[in-house]
């Protein structure tokens, strides 16, 4: 028994799906959410992450399968019945009522008597105790999120929903409520099951993520799982950038796998980290590395010696780079792959390392990870058509 | 040339202000004519008889109490069914409900004069008796519309997320119908019923259509005492409703600004 599993659930969707007429915006699946945990549902628009969360708190139905909360079933309760809060996308603050009534709301409907205590330490710990008296449309936007959050987490659910809580917030705004999101986790100690499209801020707060696209869920692990070793096209793009290159066995070398691209480039994949179907000599991979991994020397270096032995080594030329501060990305025309993206941080700049310039790409084979063959190579990028049906 | 180019909106906006509020200025000054004969139509010397003893002619304040019960009783019933119906329209999709969309229009649409006879046949054939109730019924009818109308405007504009949030936090369907949807509705129904008081008060042509014989509300006691000559009293009456009219107005703004100036 693993770690996880031995904890207590605190959400477990078994089989469940969900169809709107014609079209299946959640195909069956399967799904526990650790107590206590951070767990974010990420994916594009329309790939179903909303819908799971909706049938979660009760506001959709599921045409097939089942929601637990901890041990308890709790398919057929209507939302006001489930221990599960919501914070909306839209905050949905109710207009009519003031900060404080809008905290209380949850608990009056309760029939707790005394609500003022508990409503004064929420407002205390979003840092909006001044403001209890003022209407939503007073204020500003990251206040009414902060006043949806404490609404939410007042009456200590057993799960609470945040729905692209940040989606409506400016960049700066956005960092600052990520760090006090996870902040607020960390001292109420609930489950969060957070659904967002920003695969930065999955990161940066989850501490479990699964990767959805067109209704399924494509990986779910840790974020450093999902980003040294995605298990499919989509999650490698996705999740950051990937270089991906379509490659060929050609034999093995110990625990290594051997790759042959563009006829005569040979790379190095741990047997461990492919995930095509077969290892026979003569299956299509697609192997992957992050733009970050990969080294950059100039060709003239590279002749000198300044490459390890034992590296993947790829020739090309430089046709852009773009400085970023911390890093310069650099774009590399190769025979394995016109773009190949690399990142380089400003430490010692190179500066032969301009366009046009005849470089040597190399890296640690252990970084590199392989993908099945059949895969599309653009899955989950931005030219990626989008295979993802849309969600009403 | 300037000047009247700067002030164009103004000048306009005081003129169409003339034009409608002439009329009321003329019955509130004619309410304290006293009148040489029958008819209060030119003026002969200031006095407040009329208004020290405005139910001095007779059956004229029945009319105006007859009035009030009856528009007081169309609007409730009005706004209860209006309101109801409206959420039905607005929320959810069933068979006929274009159809209801465009019907609910029709007592606005149609002449009033074509409504009111056949209504009055209508009762005629049901043989049902012409009086309160009869005027009650064609009231409800035509305040119902209103009601719909401005209740599904508002209705329509209402944020659904709003009784998501209040269903997720533990309010039931009749708590979430009272705590959330009817207080945001509210707009949308006061302004339904305040019209439909209003329409209610001074309709005279359906209602002298479905009228029994001693049944006379206050329009129709005005129409009547116009063949004879109309007392001072009615410009009492008149005047008084134009003012507490009024007041309601200025009574809402003031509460409205406080309410903003203070949150």
């Amino acid at each position: 028994m693993s770690a996880v599993a031995e904890q207590r659930a605190g959400v477990t969707l078994t089989g469940i799906s969900k169809e709107f007429g014609d079209v299946t915006a959640v195909h069956p699946l399967d799904l526990t959410v650790p107590r206590g945990s951070f767990f974010a549902l990420l994916g594009a628009s329309g790939c179903g992450k909303t819908t799971t969360l909706r049938m979660i708190a009760g506001l959709e139905q599921p045409t097939t399968g089942t929601v637990r909360l901890g041990d308890d079933d709790v398919t057929a309760l209507p939302p006001h019945r489930r221990k599960v809060n919501t914070v909306f996308q839209s905050y949905a603050l109710f207009p009519h009522l003031d900060v404080h009534d809008n905290v209380a709301f949850g608990l009056r409907r309760r029939g707790i008597r005394s609500v003022a205590k508990d409503v004064r330490e929420t407002l205390e710990l979003v840092e909006l105790g001044h403001l209890a008296r003022r209407k939503p449309h007073q204020l500003s936007g990251g206040q009414q999120q902060r006043v949806a959050l404490a609404r939410a987490i007042v009456n200590r659910p057993e799960v609470l929903l945040l729905d692209e809580p940040l989606g409506a917030l400016d960049l700066k705004l956005r960092r600052q409520m990520q760090l006090e999101l996870k902040r607020i986790q960390t001292e109420v100690g609930l489950t969060f099951v957070h659904v967002t499209h920003d695969q930065e801020e999955a990161m940066t707060m989850a501490d479990t993520i699964a990767v959805m696209n067109a209704g399924r869920v494509e990986q779910l692990g840790t974020p450093v799982d999902l980003y040294e070793d995605p298990a499919s096209s989509f999650v490698a793009n996705f999740l950051g950038q990937s270089n991906l290159i379509a490659a060929e066995i050609a034999g093995t070398a110990g625990a290594d796998l051997l790759l042959s691209a563009a006829g005569d480039v040979k790379l190095a994949l741990p047997a461990a980290r492919c995930r095509a179907r077969s290892t026979a000599v003569g299956t299509r991979v697609l192997a992957g590395m992050r733009p970050e991994k990969i080294s950059l020397a100039h060709r003239d270096a590279a002749v000198d010696g300044a490459v390890p032995d034992g590296r993947n080594r790829i020739p090309g030329t430089v046709v852009d780079a773009s400085f970023t501060g911390a890093a310069t990305q650099y774009l590399v025309d190769s025979p394995v792959c016109p773009e190949l993206s690399v990142f380089v941080q400003n430490v010692e700049r190179d500066p032969r390392l301009v366009p046009g310039a005849q470089v040597v790409l190399h890296w640690n084979p252990a970084h590199t990870f392989g993908l099945d063959g059949e895969e599309s190579l653009l899955a989950g990028t931005l030219e990626d058509a989008g295979t993802g049906e849309e969600a009403p | 040339m300037r000047w009247l180019r700067r002030h164009l909106v103004v000048i306009a906006g005081t003129l169409a202000l003339v034009y409608l509020l002439l009329p009321n200025v003329v019955v509130l000054v004619f309410s304290f004519n006293d009148p040489a004969g029958r008819y209060n139509y030119t003026w002969q010397s200031f006095s407040t008889d009329a208004w020290s003893d405005p139910c001095g002619v007779a059956g004229m304040c029945d009319s105006v109490g007859l009035s009030l019960r009856i528009a007081l009783t169309a609007t409730v019933a009005a706004t209860v069914i209006g309101t109801l119906a409206a959420f039905a329209l607005a929320r959810h999709r069933f068979r006929g409900r274009a159809a209801g969309n465009s019907l609910i229009f029709l007592p606005m649409a149609m002449p009033e004069v074509v409504m009111a006879a056949s209504l009055g046949t209508l009762f005629l054939n049901m043989r049902i008796e012409f009086g309160v109730t009869t005027i009650l019924i064609a009231h409800i009818m035509f305040c119902l519309s209103f009601v719909v109308v401005a209740v599904k405007a508002r209705v329509a504009s209402m944020d659904p997320k709003l009784e998501e949030a209040a269903r997720d936090l533990y309010a039931g369907p009749l708590q979430t119908f009272l705590r959330v949807t009817l207080p945001l509705a509210a707009p949308g129904i006061a302004a339904g019923a305040m019209l439909s008081f209003a329409i209610s008060l001074d309709d005279f042509i359906i209602t002298q259509f479905n009228a029994g014989p001693s049944t006379v509300t206050f329009p129709m006691y005005v129409w009547g005492a116009s063949q004879r000559g109309i007392p001072v009293q009615v410009n009492v009456i008149g005047t008084a409703m134009f003012v507490a009219a009024l007041a309601l107005v200025v009574a809402g703004q003031v509460v409205g600004a406080r309410r903003r100036s203070r949150a």
